[in-house]
C-alpha cells in the first residue's frame, strides 16, 4: 500500500538511524535506556514547545477576533512573548495559603499534569511517531484523560477558598457529563473501524477519511465529539468552571507562580490533545490525502512529511475551537447539563445503532470514488 | 521496546516535569512572610467560616447518572471492536442492554433529576 511511495523527509528514517547506531556502538541494554530516555526528553520539549506555541497562537488570533493587535512588544511580531511569560512565572513567589489542605493542594498540580502528559504520549505525530500504541489506543485515551478531573476536583476542595469550591463542583459535574458524548462519540468509530488501535485506525482510512466513510452517522459524532471536547476542556461558551467574571479564577483561583503555570499548561494542551484525537480518528491523522489509483498523485502528497499534515489538520480544529470559544456567550449551568443529557446522549445512543446498522449491511465506505 | 515500559517512561516524565518545575521554581522565587498572604482570596473580603461544608445535592445526583453509563462504556468498547464478527446476533443482544439503560436515563428524567434546580 503506502509503503512504496518514496518518504524522504520522515522521521522514521532519522530514528531508524539513530537506533542502528545504538546498538552497534554500545550494549543491549544502554542502547534501550538512551532510547527510552530521549523518548521522555522529546516528548516533555514536545509538551513544553507546543504548549508555548498555543498560547501565543491564541492570544494572537483572539487578538484578530476582537479587532486588536494582541502581544506585539517581544521580539518580532511577539513572538517571544510566551517564553517572556514562562519566565516570569518561573521566578514569581509560590504563596503558601495557610488555611489549605496541604497534602491535597499540592497532589493537584500532578494529577493535572501526568494525566494530560499520558494522554500526549499516546498521540500519533507522524507515520512511526507515537510513544506509546496500546491496542486499546482509544479506551486508553478515554481513561488517563478523565484523570484530569481528580485534580480539578482535589484543587477546589482543598483551597478552601467558596469560589475554588464552586468553580470545582460545576467542573466536575460538566467534566464527566461530556466525558460521556465524548467516549460514546469515539465508540461510535471504533464500530466503524473494528480497532481501537491508533495506527490501525489510521492505515484504515488511507483512502477515505472516517468522516465520510460512515455517513451521516460520522458526521453526527465528530460534530458530537467536537461539542463534548470542546466543553470537556472547559473552554469556549462553556467555562464556567473559571467565570471570570463571578468566580475570579474558579478551581486555581489559591494557586500561584508555578503552581498555576501547571493548571495554565495542561488546559491549553488538553485543547491540542482533544483537536489531534478529533484529527486522528475521523480525519484520518497523520495520513496524507490520497486518492486509489491515483498513483502520482499519491506520490505527490508522500513527499510532504506525513507530521506536517498532522499538524495541519490539528491547526484547522484549533483555529475553529478558538472561533467556537470567541463567537458565543457563557451558557449557564443549566443549559449545559440539559445539552448533555437531554440532547447529546440520547442521540449519541442511537447515533451507535445506526452505525452498528450500517456496518452490518455493509453500507459504509472504503475508498472516496 | 515494549509498550509498558514505553508507558512508564511517559508517566515518569510526566511526573519528572512537575517535581523538576516546582523544585526549579522554588530554588529561584523569592520569598516574603505577611499574615495577609495566607488568607484565602475572596476578593478582599475577609473569609466566613470554613469552604469545606455540605454542597448542592444536584451535582451528586449527575455523578450517579455518570458512574451508570460510564460503567456501561467499559462494556460497549469490546463489544463495539467486535461487532462485525458478531453480526446480527450481536446488534440484537446490545439493544436490550441499551433498552434498559436508556429506561434509566428516561426513569431519571421522568423524575426530575434532570431538572437543575
Amino acid at each position: 500500500m503506502f509503503q512504496s511511495y518514496s518518504q524522504p523527509l520522515e522521521f522514521t528514517n532519522l530514528t531508524s538511524w539513530l537506533d542502528a547506531a545504538l546498538r552497534e556502538n554500545l550494549p543491549e541494554f544502554w542502547a534501550v535506556f538512551i532510547e527510552l530516555a530521549l523518548v521522555g526528553v522529546v516528548l516533555l520539549a514536545a509538551y513544553a514547545v507546543l504548549a508555548m506555541i498555543l498560547i501565543y497562537v491564541e492570544r494572537k488570533i483572539t487578538a484578530f477576533f476582537q479587532a486588536r493587535i494582541g502581544p506585539n512588544r517581544v521580539g518580532k511580531y511577539g513572538i517571544f512573548q510566551t517564553v517572556a511569560d514562562v519566565l516570569k512565572i518561573l521566578i514569581k513567589e509560590i504563596i503558601q495559603i495557610n488555611k489549605v489542605d496541604k497534602f491535597l493542594f499540592y497532589a493537584a498540580p500532578f494529577f493535572m499534569i501526568v494525566a494530560s502528559v499520558l494522554t500526549f504520549g499516546a498521540i500519533p505525530f507522524g507515520k512511526s511517531l507515537q510513544a506509546v500504541d496500546f491496542n486499546i489506543g482509544v479506551f486508553y485515551v478515554t481513561a488517563v484523560s478523565s484523570l484530569g478531573i481528580i485534580g480539578v476536583l482535589l484543587a477546589g476542595w482543598s483551597s478552601n477558598n467558596k469560589y475554588s469550591m464552586i468553580g470545582a463542583m460545576r467542573s466536575g459535574a460538566q467534566f464527566v457529563s461530556y466525558e460521556l458524548s465524548a467516549g460514546f462519540a469515539l465508540m461510535t468509530m471504533v464500530v466503524l473501524s473494528g480497532t481501537m488501535q491508533f495506527s490501525e485506525m489510521i492505515e484504515n482510512q488511507a483512502y477515505c477519511w472516517n468522516i465520510f466513510n460512515g455517513h451521516i452517522s460520522s458526521l453526527v459524532a465528530f460534530v458530537i465529539y467536537l461539542i463534548s471536547g470542546h466543553a470537556e476542556t472547559n473552554r469556549g461558551p462553556f467555562d464556567l468552571p473559571e467565570a471570570e467574571s463571578e468566580l475570579t479564577a474558579g478551581y486555581h483561583t489559591e494557586y500561584s507562580g508555578l503552581q498555576f503555570g501547571f493548571f495554565y499548561l495542561a488546559e491549553y494542551l488538553n485543547m491540542f490533545i482533544i483537536a489531534s484525537i478529533a484529527a486522528t480518528v475521523f480525519l484520518g491523522g497523520w495520513m496524507p490525502l490520497q486518492i486509489s489509483g491515483w498513483e502520482g498523485f499519491n506520490q505527490l502528497m508522500w513527499y510532504i512529511p506525513s507530521y506536517i499534515w498532522f499538524f495541519g489538520k490539528v491547526g484547522v480544529l484549533i483555529f475553529l475551537s478558538l472561533w467556537v470559544r470567541w463567537s458565543f456567550p457563557r451558557l449557564r449551568i443549566d443549559q449545559l447539563l440539559n445539552l448533555e443529557w437531554k440532547y447529546l446522549l440520547p442521540i449519541n445512543l442511537v447515533n451507535i445503532l445506526v452505525m452498528v446498522i450500517l456496518v452490518l449491511t455493509g453500507l459504509t465506505l472504503t475508498d472516496l470514488f | 521496546m515494549s509498550n509498558l515500559s514505553l508507558f512508564l517512561v511517559v508517566f515518569l516524565s510526566g511526573v519528572i516535569l512537575v517535581v523538576g518545575g516546582l523544585g526549579l521554581a522554588i530554588l529561584i522565587s523569592p520569598k516574603s512572610f505577611n499574615p495577609q498572604k495566607g488568607e484565602p482570596y475572596e476578593c478582599g473580603i475577609p473569609t466566613h467560616g470554613t469552604s469545606w461544608m455540605q454542597f448542592k445535592a444536584g451535582y451528586y445526583l449527575y455523578a450517579i447518572l455518570y458512574l451508570m453509563f460510564d460503567v456501561e462504556a467499559i462494556f460497549l468498547f469490546p463489544w463495539a471492536t467486535i461487532v462485525r464478527e458478531l453480526g446480527v446476533s450481536g446488534l440484537t443482544s446490545i439493544l436490550f442492554f441499551l433498552l434498559i439503560l436508556g429506561l434509566g436515563l428516561a426513569y431519571a428524567w421522568r423524575k426530575g433529576v434532570l431538572k437543575w434546580k
